[in-house]
């Protein structure tokens, strides 16, 4: 340890204060932190703090990503050989998963990190940790064969767009691997929708059939899948979005560690069950009938609500307010997805709705906190006077 | 004795830290020099009233306040002006008295103070030097001696990290403290509150002329701004007046004997010392003078006036700051930690998130030192603010209003409630590294500029 700390200061010489390349520091000194917590003491303020920072808060949620991811990779392989039947294992699954999956990825954390890293130096800070999740997220929310130029390009957007534009990490007001699945989805939808694209290979292989429930339903269709099957994940669908079971793996982990917001989570279930209650109840075509309790483990949902969600940045910023937007989250993604048979995914676009809105949330919970602050003053006034 | 009302809250939190300390009392510690330092009262600005060479009386004037010439800060020792030390733009950061064993003192009339009215009283008490012990809501500056306050509290529990025990401090002074509680009671009509641990208030019940309050939560629970929310918050144009609970003995001590009283009994504690206890001594002590008494652990150790949230850095040549009833001394942390951004890795490092297991061992006490553990990053996470800040207000938003320094929404969420140390434990406790009492600080300093 002591070895490697001597050649990382050896090589960030160069970039020290008033040597030749000191303004690409931002970028040794990522490197750096993701190996070793700095020697910075504290200089004003609290003399200690928390062993709690924002890389720690972000690999947080990496951790809870991963089981999703781990079940998506497989569930790619396991769609595509139980189609062609043939018969594969476990392996064989996850192999051709990964094959499809990891480029992706790479894709996608090399563009968007390229240009993170561009804007740090640019800017002259540090390079905030928040695309570690983006840019796993991006991803885990396509259809497994999108081009691999698509994703970078909706990342590129994502990022310059969505983020940087705003100020970066901590000042977006839309999620920004959100934004990278609605630019794809809208810019090249033949890739993002219909019966061809959810399961790998359905576009060259006829025997292929890659609808998703939703799809189906939104085409009067029948579903053939039980709800346990759609609540394991061996549906077709987006490549981590499909196994409920491990995204509310992930959402404990979340919940456990205070990473996210169990009010947006709870919230937000709530709405989807009220609204799917009061469709059943409704019930004038097949995906009214769709039960409530379908409703919660099929499509993006959980995943989005959990993942997507309980972003605290695009998110509302109160407790109040994060009840009211989860809530909303709820209704709106079950009420898009049984209105509009286009979108069969609400989930995508109730959340982006909602990023929107989110500040107006906060703002009218924090005017109560500073109504109620007039109004004593406004009584002590009148006290005074009388 | 009757407790007008219990305040109790969940939020904040209890950081158990080792080296408190012990309550053995060294007696009469005294040093070489003394030193007071201008910037201990928020929002003075010093003008002196002597030159290095002066000779001084123990409650002889050394400076007064620019913005009300009346309020005098008085030396603690008799003595020789030794030095005044100056910073950038000649700010005056230290002046430092050569105490000699003159037993001269300046003493003040005080046979007849039960007889005079409130502003002959106010009048005594900025001529002898008492004032400074007063400091008023809004802003935690000193109390301005033309306003009614409406009320003056004082806590006698302190929740911080490592805090003192007010109970052993005051043990011996009980009838001066009352005394004491009657000067102050003159000064706001009968509106004297008192806040004391709710699970031992045995010690205090019996005083009068105070209304009792109690308090239980972790901190910052014992933090008067959430008191005075809670009892009778601060609105707009409001005064009301803090003082410490040692300091009403020193007034007590004052009216009795007529001479300024510069007592401090100062808990040295923190896991940078062997054996930490308490001492008697006076305003602007020596910090080495108490130091030598107990040993220190290792070589690089911080020196901090207050506790380890809301303190501030001094050093081993530093001198005891002149509210002060505690020094903490922590190792410094400028060590390198491999992969520190791993969950539930080092856990020997205090933590009050979730994402270290760190509260399910180390029951006996964390060692902490002084790392930032990480680094400054831009506002992300939500929530934990809240969790450990019991006032019925908005920190993530009031921080954001003063940055962008938009004085009319600090003050609409609450700019007047708070004082920059109530902001401790976020600065602790915040995921990116925010400084939350700096940016605070800053934001009391724009309202004292801009709106006064």
């Amino acid at each position: 340890m002591n070895f490697l700390r001597k050649s990382l200061d050896e090589l960030k010489k160069p970039f020290e204060k008033g040597k030749k390349l000191e303004k690409f520091a931002p970028a040794i000194n990522a490197f750096d932190t993701f190996l070793f917590v700095p020697n910075h003491t504290t200089k004003k303020g609290a003399h200690i703090r928390d062993a709690v920072d924002l890389k720690r808060t972000m690999v947080t949620v990496i951790i809870a990503l991963l089981p999703a991811l781990i079940y998506g990779i497989y569930n790619t392989g396991y769609q595509y050989y139980s189609q062609t039947d043939e018969s594969f294992t476990f392996l064989d699954a996850f192999i051709h998963g990964s094959w499809k999956v990891v480029p992706m990825i790479i894709v996608s954390y090399v563009v968007g990190l390229s240009i993170e890293f561009g804007f740090a130096v640019y800017r002259g800070h540090e390079v905030n940790e928040g695309y570690l999740v983006t840019g796993l997220l991006i991803p885990m929310i396509m259809p497994v064969d999108i081009p691999l130029w698509m994703v970078a390009v909706s990342t590129a957007f994502a990022v310059l767009i969505a983020k940087e534009a705003f100020g970066g990490t901590g000042m977006n007001i839309l999620n920004p691997a959100l934004t990278a699945r609605a630019f794809a989805f809208f810019a090249y939808p033949t890739y993002m929708s219909g019966n061809k694209v959810w399961v790998s290979e359905a576009s060259n292989v006829d025997a292929i059939s890659g609808e998703t429930i939703l799809g189906t339903l939104a085409a009067g269709g029948k579903v053939s899948y039980s709800m346990f099957e759609m609540f394991k994940g061996a549906i077709p669908g987006s490549i981590a979005e499909t196994s409920t079971l491990w995204v509310a793996v992930g959402a404990l982990i979340l919940i456990f560690t205070g990473v996210g917001s169990w009010r947006i989570i709870t919230g937000g279930i709530l709405g989807a069950i009220v609204m799917g209650l009061l469709f059943n109840l409704w019930g004038a075509n097949a995906l009214m009938n769709f039960s409530w309790m379908n409703h919660l483990v099929v499509g993006g949902f959980a995943f989005g609500i959990v993942f997507m969600a309980t972003d605290p940045v695009s998110g509302a910023q109160t407790n109040k307010g994060k009840w009211i937007y989860g809530i909303l989250v709820g209704i709106f993604c079950i009420m898009i997805r049984v209105f509009n048979p286009a979108y069969p995914e609400g989930v995508m676009l109730a959340i982006l709705l909602m990023n929107v809105f989110a500040p107006t949330i906060d703002h009218y919970v924090v005017n109560g906190n500073i109504k109620k602050r007039k109004k004593r003053w406004a009584l002590a006034q009148e006290l005074k006077t009388v | 004795m009757d407790i007008i009302k219990g305040i109790r809250t969940q939020r904040g939190a209890k950081l158990n830290i080792k080296g408190s300390a012990e309550k053995i009392l060294s007696k009469n510690i005294s040093s070489p020099t003394y030193a007071l330092n201008p910037d201990d009262f928020f929002g003075t600005v010093p003008k002196l009233l002597v030159k290095e060479g002066t000779v001084v009386n123990a409650g002889d004037p050394v400076f007064f306040s620019k913005q009300d010439p009346r309020i005098k800060i008085v030396s603690p020792v008799s003595g020789t002006i030794k030095e005044i030390e100056r910073g950038p733009k000649r700010k005056i950061e230290k002046i430092i008295i050569e105490a000699n064993q003159s037993k001269e003192v300046r003493s003040h009339v005080v046979s007849n103070w039960e007889g005079l009215n409130r502003n002959e009283l106010i009048s005594l008490l900025l001529e002898s030097g008492n004032w400074p012990f007063l400091k008023q809501r809004p802003y935690g500056t000193l109390a301005n001696p033309d306003e009614i306050p409406k009320a003056i509290f004082v806590s006698t529990i302190d929740t911080s990290p490592l805090a003192p025990d007010y109970d052993f401090i005051l043990k011996n002074s009980h009838k001066n403290f009352q005394q004491g509680i009657n000067v102050l009671n003159k000064l706001v009509n009968q509106n004297v509150f008192l806040g004391m641990d709710a699970t031992h208030t045995v010690s205090f019940e019996k005083f009068d002329n105070v209304q009792f309050y109690t308090i239980q939560g972790p901190h910052p629970a014992g933090n008067l701004s959430f008191h005075i929310q809670e009892l009778t918050p601060i609105n707009m144009g409001d005064r009301v007046w803090t003082i410490n609970p040692e300091d009403i003995v020193n007034l007590g001590r004052f009216v009795t004997e007529g001479v300024f009283s510069p007592q401090r009994c100062v808990a040295l504690a923190g896991n940078g010392l062997i054996r930490s206890r308490y001492f008697s001594t006076k305003i602007g002590v020596e910090i080495v003078s108490m130091i030598k008494e107990v040993k220190t652990t290792e070589s690089s150790l911080r020196f901090i006036n207050g506790d380890v949230l809301s303190g501030k850095t001094s050093s081993v040549n530093g001198y005891l700051g002149y509210y002060n009833n505690l020094i903490s001394v922590i190792p410094e942390g400028n060590t390198y930690r491999i992969f520190g951004w791993l969950p539930f890795k080092d856990n020997s490092i205090l933590s009050i998130s979730n994402t270290s297991f760190s509260r399910l061992f180390n029951k006996k006490g964390f060692d902490i030192n002084t790392n930032l553990n990480g680094e400054e990053r831009a506002l992300v996470v939500t929530g934990e603010m809240e969790k450990v800040f019991p006032l019925d207000l908005y920190p993530m938003q009031l921080l954001k209003a003063c940055m962008i320094e938009d004085i009319e929404k600090m003050e609409a969420l609450g700019i007047y409630e708070i004082v920059p140390e109530g902001f401790g434990l976020i600065d602790y406790a915040n995921t990116s590294k925010i400084e939350a009492q700096d940016i605070i600080r800053k934001g009391i300093e724009l309202m004292i500029n801009e709106v006064g």
